[in-house]
Order: structure tokens, then C-alpha cells, then sequence
């Protein structure tokens, strides 16, 4: 199911009344007003529709607040944290036979692949997972950015076997179950990549074949 | 084709293969790539040819009106181009808005040239096929203002509204992969692949990465104006099309240029 908890919201304000600034950086007036702009300067392009500037209910806290900023910059207040977690958490559809892990082969070239979801993609062309682009997996790859952790021997990190696949395969299916405003996308609540696609990355972290624990 | 287009095509002819020949080595960063490749073509910037090119269309008569653009006034009076993108975005009081270049040099091909808007903002940037007018006429503005001080103020309450949005802007998160500017501009020395992306927020980033635009892109062998950079980021922020000139991207530019201030501007520059 896509997480969309579309935010109905009702802009009574009219873009050309001028009002006294006020330039603090809460200011419901300038929320309010930003909001207007955007819903009105944005337009379907190829794929990519005018709709996808409504926020959810995540995404509205995160353009306000952070929670996951390493230089301690946080400012989310942890009632409204802990709130969308468990919320988010619900979201994750667990695999029903148990197993969380597919072919990591397939998962590879997941992981390198960076198409997906842009105005110039086409339709019938499924997403990849855009992971290098944020992470390294393999000591050989050069090419990987550093947005997120370096995913290397993944395997051996996170506590035992079950715990390290339950542990993956939820943070690709929705990582704000655990860090609330993550840059990583949410992959399986947003219907990027499916159930068994995300069994495959699983297994690119977690067999030993794999370039991430080799 | 006259001597000066000839040799504009062998000289990026040149370009091109010293580029491909520089993109070959491994292990190099994008970064380290750009700076040799800047190394080898030292003062011979593509985009030079761009903004001679726009300044024929600023003195050239045209549109319905046939009239020149001489006496646009970009801010700091009618026909005063040197050093006038060094101030913008800014307030103007005949359209009581803030405009950033591009939509303001819009306005005045609306009301000297008789073009109308829309017919403007429906090609705003330059194809492999086609250089789009307000693109060129944006090179040459910006090479008027190089080693000028960026002084963009927020004096003015719309001024200052505009920067304010636009930070908001910056921070909007949304669309299927939850990304706003901030994903990929809010953090110093990360990079995506293998591009370093700048931490637009912090003075030092915001400068070297503003002051650079519009600039000459090696790949795509077009010079590109700051409207195309904001739209193709909102690309690949998976994000809907911004239309061009718009409140909102005038507002992120307004964000970004102010985070620029006090450094001297050095476009047109020269990317990968
Ligand atoms: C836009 C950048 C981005 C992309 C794309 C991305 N990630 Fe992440 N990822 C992150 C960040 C950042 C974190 C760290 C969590 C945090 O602090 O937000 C993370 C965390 C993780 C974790 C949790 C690590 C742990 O502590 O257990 C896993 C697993 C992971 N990513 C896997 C993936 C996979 C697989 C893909 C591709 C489908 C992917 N990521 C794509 C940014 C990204
Ligand atoms: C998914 C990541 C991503 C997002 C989101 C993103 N950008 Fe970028 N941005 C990039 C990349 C990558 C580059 C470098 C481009 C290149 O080298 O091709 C870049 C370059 C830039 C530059 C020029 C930097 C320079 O030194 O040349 C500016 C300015 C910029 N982005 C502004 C923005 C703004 C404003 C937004 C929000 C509308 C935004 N970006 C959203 C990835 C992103």
C-alpha cells in the first residue's frame, strides 16, 4: 500500500494580499503561503504529475523539523518522533512465508541501477534502487555516494542472521519506522519496489557471496 | 558559416575529445576531473561564445515592436547591465514583485520587444537543436558582473518574504522519494555517486556553487542557465516541473544568491 495520507488542505489564502512580513523562521503566515505557491507553480510533467508536491502527514513534520542530522542540528520534538515511527511501522509488510531473503545477483543490479519515478523515465520502466547513489556496497565499486552509511560486511553487524535480515529488509521497505525524516526513500511503503525486490537487496546485504561482504 | 563559427566548432571539437580523454582515467573524483579539465582549457570558456551572442541579441531590434533591449532596466536603471546580476533577485516596483534575471529579462522583452510571456516561458532553455534567446541574452547579463561582488539584498519586505520562502522551499519534502533540496544540499562533503553536491545552506558551498552559474556543461554542450539547474534538480528530486520563472524558483534562487552574498561572482562558468 502507498503511504499516502494525503494532507486535504485548504488554502484560504490569497496569493496577492501583501502582509507585513515576518520573517522568524515559524511563521504560520509564510507556511501558509509557501504552500500556496507550490501547489500552484508546479505541472505534470512525463511521468511526474503536479500531485506529487501534496505532502503526507510525514512529510510535513519533516520539511519542519529533523531527526537525523549527525551534526546534532535535530530539532523534532520526540512525541511527534516516536508518533510517526510507530506510525510508519505499521506500514511495513512483513513477507508472509517468513523468509527475507531472494537472489542477490538480482539485487546487485538493483542497487546500481538509478532509474526510476524522474519526469524523464518512462512508465513502463520499473524504478531501481538508487542505493549507490547513497551508499558503497562493494570495495570494488568507486562510483558510490555518501549520503548514507557505507553498507560493507552488513553481514556481520547487526547481531545474529534474523535479526540482521529482519533489520534489512525494514529499513529498505520503510526506513522511517526507524529514523522518522531519513533522507532514504521509503522503497516498499511507497510502492517503489516490491516485496520480492526488496528479498533480493536483503540478500545483496546479507549473503557472504555478495561484493557488500566479500 | 563565418570564421568565428568555425573556429567555435573546432575549438569545441577539441573540447570534447579532452574531456572524453580526461572522463576515461578511473579512480578520478568528478571534482578533480573538472579541475583538469579546466587546467587544459584555461581562459577558453565555451560560454564566451554565448554571451558575445547575447550581447548581438540585447542591441539587436526584434519581436513585434522591433526594438532593441538597450533599455531594459535590470535593477540599476534603464540599459545598465554592468554589474546588475550581481543585485538580483531583486524588488521592482513597476511589476511590485521580486524577479530574478530570467523573469525579469522576460518582462522586458514583453513590454520593450512586444513577445508575449508565455510564448517565452513555453522554450525557456536552450536544446542541442536550438539556443533559447533568454538563455543566451542570461549569458551575456552574467559575464557583466564577473569579479563583482554578489550584494543581493532583503531590504525590501518582498525581498526579504522571497528569501524566507524560498528557505522553506529548500526544506519542502515530498513526492515518492520523500526528497527536498535538503537531501542532497544540507549536508558539507557528501556526494551522490560520484558528483560532490554542495551544502547550499553554508556561505562557503553556496558561493562557489551560485557564483558559477549559468555555466557551459561539458556533457551536454549547451551553457545552461540557474533556471535549468533548479529545474533539472527538481528532476531528479523527483518532484513535478517547476514552471519557469515562477514564485518558487524565483524564491529558491532569492535563497540561494542572498547565501552567496559577498562573494564575487565568476560565471559564466564551466561544469561537467
Ligand atoms: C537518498 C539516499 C539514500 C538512498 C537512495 C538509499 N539509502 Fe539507505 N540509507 C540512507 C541513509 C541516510 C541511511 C541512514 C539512516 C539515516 O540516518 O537516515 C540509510 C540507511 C540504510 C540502511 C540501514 C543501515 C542499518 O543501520 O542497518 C539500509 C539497510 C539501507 N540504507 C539500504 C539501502 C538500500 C538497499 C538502498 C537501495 C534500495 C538504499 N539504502 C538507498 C540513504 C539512502
Ligand atoms: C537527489 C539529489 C538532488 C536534489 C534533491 C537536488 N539536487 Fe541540486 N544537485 C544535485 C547534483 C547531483 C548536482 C551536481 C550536478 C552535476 O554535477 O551534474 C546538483 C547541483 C546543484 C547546484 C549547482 C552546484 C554547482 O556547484 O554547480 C545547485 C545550485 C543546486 N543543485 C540546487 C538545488 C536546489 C535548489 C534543489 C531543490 C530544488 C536541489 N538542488 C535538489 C543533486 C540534487
Amino acid at each position: 500500500m502507498n503511504a499516502k495520507l494525503i494532507f486535504g488542505m485548504t488554502i484560504t489564502l490569497s496569493l496577492a494580499t501583501a502582509m507585513p512580513v515576518q520573517a522568524d523562521s515559524k511563521s504560520p503566515y509564510l507556511d501558509a503561503k509557501t504552500a500556496a505557491i507550490i501547489k500552484r507553480d508546479f505541472r505534470d510533467k512525463g511521468i511526474a504529475k503536479a500531485d506529487r508536491v501534496n505532502q503526507d502527514e510525514l512529510q510535513v513534520a519533516c520539511s519542519k523539523y529533523r531527526d537525523d542530522m549527525p551534526d546534532g542540528t535535530n530539532d523534532m520534538p520526540n512525541r511527534t518522533k516516536v508518533n510517526l515511527e510507530e506510525k510508519q511501522l505499521k506500514s511495513i509488510k512483513w513477507p508472509a512465508d517468513g523468509n527475507f531473503v531472494g537472489d542477490w545477483k538480482a539485487g546487485e543490479k538493483l542497487a546500481q541501477s538509478g532509474k526510476g519515478m524522474t519526469w524523464s523515465d518512462k512508465a513502463d520502466e520499473p524504478a531501481g534502487g538508487n542505493c549507490y547513489n547513497c551508499h558503497q556496497l562493494s570495495s570494488k565499486e568507486i562510483a558510490y555516494g555518501t549520503i548514507g552509511p557505507s553498507l560493507l560486511n552488513y553481514a556481520k553487524k547487526h547481531g545474529s542472521r534474523e535479526e540482521s535480515e529482519r533489520r534489512a529488509y525494514g529499513h529498505i521497505y520503510n526506513v522511517k519506522a526507524y529514523i522518522a525524516c531519513s533522507n532514504m526513500p521509503r522503497f516498499g511503503s511507497m510502492g517503489i519496489l516490491s516485496e520480492a525486490q526488496i528479498k533480493d537487496l536483503v540478500a545483496l546485504l546479507m549473503d557472504p557471496e555478495s561484493p557488500v561482504n566479500k | 558559416m563565418n570564421t568565428s563559427n568555425v573556429s567555435k566548432v573546432v575549438m569545441l571539437l577539441a573540447l570534447a575529445t579532452s574531456y572524453v580523454a580526461i572522463a576515461a582515467e578511473g579512480g578520478v573524483s568528478d571534482s578533480d576531473r573538472i579541475a583538469q579539465y579546466r587546467e587544459m582549457i584555461s581562459d577558453g570558456n565555451p560560454a564566451d561564445f554565448d554571451e558575445m551572442a547575447g550581447e548581438e541579441l540585447w542591441k539587436k531590434p526584434g519581436g513585434p515592436k522591433n526594438a532593441s533591449l538597450e533599455k531594459c532596466d535590470l535593477g540599476k536603471g534603464s540599459g545598465v547591465v554592468k554589474g546588475a546580476y550581481a543585485e538580483m533577485p531583486r524588488y521592482f516596483k513597476d511589476t511590485d514583485r521580486v524577479q530574478d534575471l530570467e523573469s525579469r529579462l522576460m518582462t522586458c522583452m514583453n513590454t520593450l520587444q512586444g513577445i508575449p510571456e508565455e510564448e517565452i516561458a513555453a522554450k525557456p532553455f536552450s536544446t542541442e537543436q536550438k539556443n533559447s534567446d533568454i538563455s543566451t541574452l542570461a549569458t551575456y547579463v552574467v559575464g557583466q558582473s564577473k569579479g563583482i561582488k554578489m550584494a543581493v539584498s532583503v531590504k525590501h519586505p518582498k525581498e526579504k518574504e522571497a528569501y524566507e520562502i524560498g528557505k522553506r522551499i529548500f526544506n519542502y519534502r515530498a513526492g515518492p522519494y520523500d526528497f527536498s533540496c535538503s537531501t542532497c544540499h544540507a549536508t558539507s562533503g557528501v556526494r551522490i555517486r560520484m558528483q560532490d553536491l554542495p551544502n547550499l545552506n553554508v556561505a562557503k558551498d553556496a558561493q562557489a556553487a551560485y557564483t558559477s552559474w549559468p555555466a557551459y556543461r561539458v556533457s551536454q554542450g549547451l551553457t545552461r542557465s540557474f533556471e535549468w539547474r533548479l529545474n533539472d534538480c527538481f528532476r531528479q528530486q523527483r518532484f513535478p516541473e517547476p514552471k519557469f520563472a515562477s514564485e518558487a524558483t524565483i524564491a529558491l534562487t532569492m535563497y540561494s544568491a542572498v547565501n552567496a552574498n559577498g562573494a564575487e561572482y565568476a560565471g559564466p562558468g564551466l561544469k561537467r
